[in-house]
């Protein structure tokens, strides 16, 4: 008799679901991946796109931080086809700018992030578009990535070792043997109108912001906090690398160049509700100037876009922030008393690789399996073999 | 009504399973600065649960969202609904022509997609090549090999404003050769151009140029397949007096 598969449902075909996906079936495990939308409809498909050097992060979030630059340099590797990697800067344009120079230093140094101090002039000769009243400025090993074919990616690496999407299926409920484990979901087909039930060994709640309307239904909770913020597209690229803000995180201070684009990015503040985030015209505004700001250039464009996007962040803070960037898996065994059920939340698109791997751990020791994480060395699937009829992937 | 805000219908292509499509209104107030994709969205999120539609990135880096706004393929993420009607008017919002349906706005990109890769289509080139041989650069130039992601979003928009593509399903496509061309034109590799140099490749274009008129990323398609109509010809000469070894 042939030993059957454990089978995984993942809830969530953004990053983290689609690199778990990966990450579990070439463990061995039988995957299924479900969407009420397409690959990366949700926080996903809007990120900024930013490849993280972990700079940002090395001075109040370390551990963020270092996680960045270890996943940066991975993805680099793994997912070369759709990362940008022309570096970034760091730049100085006021006074509390400098005074931020040295705990940056240090912070890069104590995280393992390679920064370079360049000498203003040469700054500018390398981008000319950079604005002149620049103070300091640091290389950093920043890249851009295109966020919609990094998810399709994992997907198509997952569906080349047998995992199964199902995009447009909506969860409507956990199922459960009554005694408080989770056995499998009820679905919606939302390309059908049809309804069925889907059976699992564990089910893996990937749904990132979502995370905690999902465990409404069955009772369970994690604190997570939706923290929209807003990014605007123009419609020239002005410059090759990122630009950052030399200075602790705050609103519109890093500009990425993407195509033919720049795109400035972003705000933070919570909501309640993200299913539609409306553009805030303020922001918008804001953001124009911050641009400016970096790369005065931005003036003479015209913007392409304008979008929102819901950060899953973990905890609750006076300001989001204030929040680490940082992931964590929940075992609802745990927390919930709830078996079968694991929720993986927060975290950044830099770092999806990890996320899963750590995810897949957890997942592999509830279902007592020895396998281990092999995601981290060989390049990813071409993105555009998600699409590939099934029966053809191998 | 909110000051500044018009009243829109979206007439929305509906399409479920085997059952015939339907279009179905959707009266909206909007901002006319706000895009036809949020409209979109916004239909999903407080009417109507049921439609699908393909959406990502929400700033033209993905390619996702194209669709027929009013008859026009339209990359609906950075399409300011001011640009496709006025106040009172009516927004017709269907899928993409000459892909199949699966489901509403949702069109299967599977063929499509299989082309790119066959087209060996670059995801990411030099900056200093990224554009279109007869565009003045972006900027200048630093020496350094920067890379950056390819004009080329994979929207599917040029497959279908071509009438071309509308009635030979075999035919390669404005995207793909277009992707040959480019590829071509930065690696020299001759095997390419023995896949398109033939009557589903860059013969079958009837020059019609649709295909750039919808464009949203200046791929410009009808161009690179006239050229690559001139290197298919040179190399054919080349071969005659065997200068190609």
């Amino acid at each position: 008799m042939t030993q059957t598969k454990a089978h995984v449902i993942i809830i969530g075909a953004g990053f983290t679901g689609c690199a778990l996906a990966y990450d579990l079936a070439r463990r061995g495990l039988a995957v299924t991946v479900v969407d009420r939308g397409e690959i990366a409809s949700g926080t996903s498909g809007r990120t900024h796109g930013l490849l993280h050097s972990g700079a940002r992060y090395c001075v109040n979030d370390q551990e963020s931080a270092i996680e960045c630059i270890h996943e940066n340099i991975i993805l680099r590797k793994i997912a070369h086809q759709c990362i940008e990697y022309n570096g970034g800067f760091f730049v100085a344009l006021n006074e509390q700018d400098l005074a931020y120079q040295a705990r940056f230093e240090i912070g890069a140094q104590q995280c393992g992030i390679e920064i370079d101090a360049i000498h203003p002039q040469k700054a500018r000769q390398l981008e000319p578009n950079l604005n002149p009243a620049v103070l300091a400025v640091y290389h950093v090993p920043d890249g851009v990535f295109d966020p919609l074919r990094l998810a399709l990616a994992f997907a198509a690496s997952a569906r080349f070792f047998g995992a199964e999407f199902l995009p447009y299926h909506e969860m409507e409920n956990f199922l459960t043997n009554g005694q408080g484990t989770v056995t499998g979901i009820k679905l919606w087909n939302r390309l059908t109108n049809a309804h069925s039930e889907l059976k699992a060994d564990l089910v893996v709640n990937a749904t990132g912001a979502w995370a905690g309307m999902i465990l409404k239904k069955i009772g369970a909770s994690v604190v997570v906090t939706p923290t929209p913020g807003i990014m605007v597209a123009y419609n020239r690229r002005l410059i090759n690398r990122v630009i950052n803000r030399l200075n602790e995180p705050g609103d519109g201070d890093i500009l990425i160049p993407q195509r033919r684009m720049v795109v400035i990015g972003t705000t933070s503040y919570e909501a309640e509700e993200v299913d539609y985030i409306p553009v805030e015209k303020e922001q918008a505004i804001q953001m124009d100037r911050d641009a400016i700001s970096l790369v005065p250039g931005v003036a003479t464009c015209n913007r392409r876009g304008v979008y929102m996007s819901a950060r899953p962040l973990i905890g609750k803070g006076e300001a989001g922030r204030s929040l680490a960037r940082t992931f964590k898996c929940f075992d609802h065994r745990e927390t919930d008393g709830i078996e079968g059920l694991v929720t993986i939340t927060g975290g950044k698109a830099t770092t999806c690789r990890l996320m899963a791997e750590k995810t897949a751990d957890l997942v592999c020791q509830k279902l007592g399996l020895t396998a281990t994480c092999e995601t981290a060395c060989e390049p990813l699937r071409s993105y555009r073999e998600y699409y590939r009829p099934s029966g053809v992937n191998r | 009504m909110t000051e500044g805000h018009w009243h829109v219908t979206f007439c929305i292509y509906r399409k479920k399973g085997d059952q015939p499509p339907f279009y179905q209104d959707f009266p909206l107030e909007v901002d006319p600065d706000e895009y036809v994709l949020d409209g979109i969205e916004r239909i999903w999120a407080f009417h109507d649960r049921s439609l699908t539609f393909r959406h990502a990135c929400h700033h033209s880096t993905c390619g996702a969202c194209g669709m027929l706004v009013n008859g026009v393929e339209k990359l609906t993420c950075i399409t300011p609904i001011r640009a496709v009607t006025k106040n009172g008017g009516t927004i017709r919002v269907e899928p993409l022509r000459n892909f199949p349906v699966l489901s509403d706005l949702v069109v299967d990109m599977a063929e499509f997609y299989l082309r790119m890769e066959q087209a060996h289509a670059l995801q990411v080139v030099p900056v200093a090549q990224s554009t279109l041989p007869y565009e003045p650069p972006p900027f200048p130039d630093d020496g350094l090999p920067h890379q950056r992601l390819n004009d080329c979003i994979e929207c599917g928009m040029c497959v279908s404003a071509c009438p071309i593509a509308l009635t030979a399903s075999s035919y390669q496509g404005p995207a793909a050769l277009a992707a040959t061309q480019q590829t071509y034109s930065l690696t020299g590799e001759k095997s390419l151009l023995s896949l398109v140099d033939c009557a589903d490749g860059v013969w079958r274009c009837h020059s019609g140029f649709e295909c750039t008129a919808v464009c949203p990323s200046n791929v410009d398609p009808a161009w690179r397949i006239m050229e690559l109509r001139r290197q298919v010809i040179r190399h054919r000469i080349q071969r005659i007096f065997h200068q190609d070894r």
